[in-house]
């Protein structure tokens, strides 16, 4: 356990380190989110109708731009190599980088959101409900994206490939994240799509650092 | 003790040694020697369990490592090419950082003794980027001084290193030899230690 909780804090110090990485991320959900309102124009109807896609489209998109870096430098310095070797179980710690991970780029977006969703002219309740999606669902993102990091880890034109297979794995965050907001929106309430978001998170944690690790093992050989 | 047979290794296309045989006991050390590409790194990494061999099985006191995995780890002390120094860290921070990782607690007083006897007094609160490449490998050093492991297993140790930190670092292993450890390293440099075994490959 403590060796989960050391490698949390060695990635959280990295980030505070390099803050750009985390900046450049956050700032493009920012941007990309607010680009939207001002090139429809105050439409109110129109842009309550696409908040959900475009929030959800933006954080997925705004959490792949760091997840090529989650394995890379820690493979380049040798680092992964030594987590391999270390006495504790490699799930274990690959997990604490994940949680890392989420903590640092996920998190962020979870706390922005809701200050640009009134930019959507959105309600406290569906800003409630895209707040409580985005909890369940920004975990789930750092989960997959970390199988597609560790498959792709020392592959030459990594990045680009990773994105192809990740987005689609995706799909079905995307899917019931963005759902829930437009079913409370139309008054259906989002109590379904929560629940489904909230097992597929739970699928992730049980079964993505599993997968992480068999991928990361494969690329240490 | 630990012992292989019938070690072969591929890359790619190319055989680089079939039928290696080897045995290190407590306060023995093993100096593998070869030209560049004999395959010395890649012995090591099969050594230490980070790629499987071509053939051949390795044994940890009878064992085999496969079996033992998180045991045969606690035991085990590898420094490879790359340091797992973070350059953004400061060299105390690596240390303590890295014993976190081996399942260890680190006083800070011996974390900055281990930097001291490295000479790197003075420099424990600077980002490791800032450092020479030298005081690099000091820094990845200094975990041979912190990290209690019966096995090492360091690949070209001496890299980069001044004439004072080449004889603070053969101390260093002679020590570990001395006090019932085993060693087994890389280098182009004659080591003048008691109790070394070569094997040629």
């Amino acid at each position: 356990m403590s060796a989960i909780i050391a490698i949390i804090r060695r990635d959280l110090l990295l980030a505070m380190r390099r803050k750009s990485e985390v900046l450049t991320a956050l700032f493009f959900f920012i941007i990309v989110v607010s680009l939207f309102p001002l090139g429809i124009g105050p439409e109110t109807a129109l842009l309550r109708k696409i908040a959900p896609g475009i929030l959800w489209v933006a954080a997925l998109l705004a959490t792949m731009l760091g997840l090529s870096r989650l394995f890379a430098p820690d493979h380049a310095d040798g680092t992964l190599e030594q987590m391999v070797l270390s006495p504790t179980p490699l799930g274990l710690l690959i997990t604490g980088k994940i949680v890392a991970h989420w903590l640092t780029t996920g998190l962020p977006l979870v706390l922005l959101a809701p200050v640009l969703g009134i930019q959507f002219d959105l309600d406290t309740g569906a800003l409630g409900i895209l707040v409580i999606a985005l909890l369940l669902g920004t975990p789930l993102l750092s989960l997959i994206g970390a199988i597609g990091a560790a498959l792709t880890l020392g592959v030459r034109g990594g990045g680009v490939l990773l994105s192809l297979l990740v987005l689609p794995l995706y799909v079905p965050t995307l899917i019931f994240g963005a759902g829930a907001m437009e079913a409370h929106i139309a008054g259906l309430g989002a109590g379904g799509h929560l629940s489904l978001l909230a097992a597929l998170l739970a699928l992730a944690v049980f079964f993505a650092p599993w997968a992480t690790t068999a991928a990361l093992r494969i690329a240490l050989e | 003790m630990l012992t292989a047979t019938g070690l072969s290794c591929i890359r790619g296309e190319r055989r680089l040694f079939a039928g290696l045989d080897l045995a290190v006991g407590p306060g023995e050390w093993l100096h593998v020697q070869g030209e560049n590409g004999a395959g010395k790194t890649s012995l090591l990494r099969i050594l230490a369990s980070l790629s499987p061999p071509a053939e051949g099985e390795i044994r940890w006191c009878g064992e085999p490592v496969k079996a033992l995995a998180e045991d045969y780890h606690r035991a085990l002390l590898f420094l490879g090419h790359h340091g797992a120094v973070k350059e953004d860290l400061t060299p105390f921070e690596n240390l303590t950082l890295a014993a976190q990782l081996d399942g260890t607690v680190l006083q800070e007083e011996s974390a900055l003794q281990a930097l001291a006897r490295f000479g790197l007094r003075g420099r424990e609160d600077l980002a490791v980027r800032f450092l020479s490449a030298g005081q690099k490998r000091r820094v990845l050093l200094a975990r041979l001084a912190v990290r209690k492991a019966t096995l090492w297993i360091l690949d070209e140790p001496f890299t980069a290193l001044d004439v004072k930190a080449v004889d603070m670092l053969s101390g260093l292993i002679a020590e570990h030899v001395a006090s019932g450890g085993m060693a087994i390293l890389t280098s182009h440099q004659s080591m003048p230690l008691p109790n070394g075994k070569v094997l040629k490959i």
